[in-house]
């Protein structure tokens, strides 16, 4: 564990340094993010114009989980995205042996090599929309509910890294998988609404099998609604989240014994 | 044009045809994937009306589950995927200095390219979208008048021409700098929020789609979809249809422009 953690701070060393040699490109991605959570916000604003609530959610409660959701995203992003979406490359290119042939274990090693100073920025952008709302709605929460928010996050977190590894270990079979990156996109785009516009049963696939919609909705609400059942919550986020995790984990192991190089 | 050079042409649509066609899995995944955020559209909207109880700014549940089909239909029909990607390696790798050499048109070849390539990834995802459509065949609402159907097309064509020359225009800033994916992600933001793929662009306050109207992101996707449903008539139509073709000629002329502009700075990387 402590020898991870050393090759984990070295990583995360040589990235920040290659990341602050390119400058403009650093700006113009944080710009992108940056347009992309607002035109969410102006959307929900526009919808807000229209009805008061959607649901048992009213504006800032809306406008708090997409915060939220930013958080966990880019959070995501800043640790693990580019890394994982660049597996369908290493496949097809071969490179994938040299990371195979490191004496770490191997879902390590693809997983870790880049950081994104940038998306934790963005991060912190979507806390502070997150601490805006709360103003709005005048909730002071518990420091039990901001405890259980933050590790609720977290856990969050692992729910987009078991769908982004399942995703791009398709690339063993498919070659040119980009069409599964986008996948991980689209799953991403239902995470942001509240979860009371879903169907029953809709709610329980992406609740339990690929749970997607849980992973904003029930922090949000943990920090928000102190009526609900926070235990509960928890137990499901915790539960459906080391779920994914597992079997995304096992699926790797699967898929990674279909790999046949392709350099020499 | 001659004969020989619109065979020419052909033989490319050809390959891009061929080139395409081997990636269809990914296009397939892509489709499929792409029902995703459509099934958290039309919840998120039945909520709406639902809380709403009735219309909003002249659309109800049907209308608006129907606007976003069409949107799906019509971006596959006219949005590039991966022609600015393309384009730019060509440039970064040194592979235009083939076409430098050959009697062909840059421009017109990356066309014919993406002409093969939207064909056939219309067909590739026909199938999922037409069981969609089959699905909410309830809402669906042909327009009754022959016009409608000739306007459509000519805005149709139009939006594919100006998503092309925007996409060529994009992807030469490749002469200029490395890598060019931030710009693209940026002028992707503003297509996907002020285009109407996120949402219509006319239930937006009237000032805001005042501005919207001059601006080109109107008429990449927003513009067909709105004659097709009847949106757009009349003098609006009529006006609409122009402020299109000033931005086609535009997007033309800016794509010109990006070429001979790069070709003066290209230095011929590799090769």
């Amino acid at each position: 564990m402590r020898r991870y953690l050393e090759i984990y701070s070295i990583m995360l060393r040589n990235s920040l340094i290659r990341e602050l040699s390119f400058k403009a490109n650093f700006i113009l991605w944080m710009v992108v993010e940056v347009l992309w959570f607002c035109g969410q916000i102006v959307f929900f604003s526009i919808i807000f114009g229209q009805v008061d609530r959607i649901g048992d959610w009213t504006k800032w409660e809306v406008v708090l989980l997409v915060g939220t959701h930013q958080m966990i995203a880019q959070l995501f992003q800043a640790f693990f995205f580019v890394n994982v979406a660049n597996l369908p490359e290493l496949v097809r290119t071969g490179k994938l042996d040299s990371l195979l042939v490191l004496p770490i274990d191997s879902q390590f090693a693809i997983s870790t090599k880049q950081f994104g100073l940038d998306s934790v920025i963005n991060a912190g952008l979507g806390g502070v929309v997150v601490c805006f709302s709360l103003a709005q709605l005048g909730l002071v929460p518990s420091a039990m509910s901001i405890l259980l928010y933050l590790a609720a996050l977290v856990f969050g977190v692992a729910v987009h890294y078991s769908i982004m590894l399942s995703l791009a270990a398709v690339s063993f079979w498919i070659v040119r998988a980009q069409g599964l990156v986008y996948g991980y996109f689209n799953f991403l785009n239902i995470a942001r609404y509240p979860d009371v516009i879903y169907p029953r049963v809709f709610r329980f696939v992406f609740g339990w099998i690929i749970p997607v919609v849980i992973i904003a909705n029930i922090p949000a609400r943990i920090l928000i609604k102190p009526l609900g059942q926070p235990a509960w919550l928890m137990f499901h986020l915790i539960a459906a989240s080391t779920i994914a995790f597992w079997l995304s984990r096992v699926f790797w192991r699967f898929a990674l014994r279909h790999y046949s190089s392709a350099s020499s | 044009m001659t004969s020989a050079k619109i065979y020419k042409y052909i033989s490319v649509f050809n390959i891009g045809l061929q080139n395409t066609f081997v990636y269809r899995w990914n296009y397939f995944l892509r489709a499929i994937f792409g029902l995703i955020p459509l099934a958290g559209t039309v919840f998120l909207w039945r909520a709406i009306f639902h809380e709403r109880g009735g219309g909003l700014h002249g659309y109800d549940y049907g209308s608006m589950i129907y606007y976003y089909l069409l949107t799906l239909l019509v971006s596959n029909l006219v949005t590039p995927t991966e022609d600015e990607w393309q384009i730019a390696a060509d440039i970064r790798e040194g592979q235009i200095n083939s076409f430098l050499t050959k009697p062909m048109s840059y421009l017109a070849y990356r066309f014919s390219i993406f002409l093969s390539a939207r064909l056939v990834y219309t067909a590739v995802t026909l199938p999922p979208i037409a069981l969609i459509f089959l699905y909410f065949r309830h809402y669906i609402t042909l327009p009754g008048d022959a016009m409608t159907y000739v306007y459509t097309l000519i805005s149709l064509l139009m939006a594919a021409f100006m998503q092309f020359f925007i996409t060529y225009s994009l992807a030469m800033m490749a002469f200029w700098i490395l890598e060019i994916s931030t710009v693209v992600f940026i002028v992707y933001s503003f297509e996907y929020f002020l285009g109407g793929q996120m949402f219509p662009i006319d239930i937006m306050p009237p000032a805001v789609q005042l501005v919207m109207k001059w601006l080109p992101f109107y008429y990449e996707l927003f513009c067909p979809i709105a004659i097709f449903m009847g949106r757009l008539q009349g003098a609006e139509l009529a006006q609409a249809l122009s402020i299109q073709a000033s931005w086609l000629v535009v997007s033309w002329m800016a794509a010109r422009f990006m070429w001979k502009r790069g070709l003066g700075h290209y230095q011929a990387v590799g090769g």
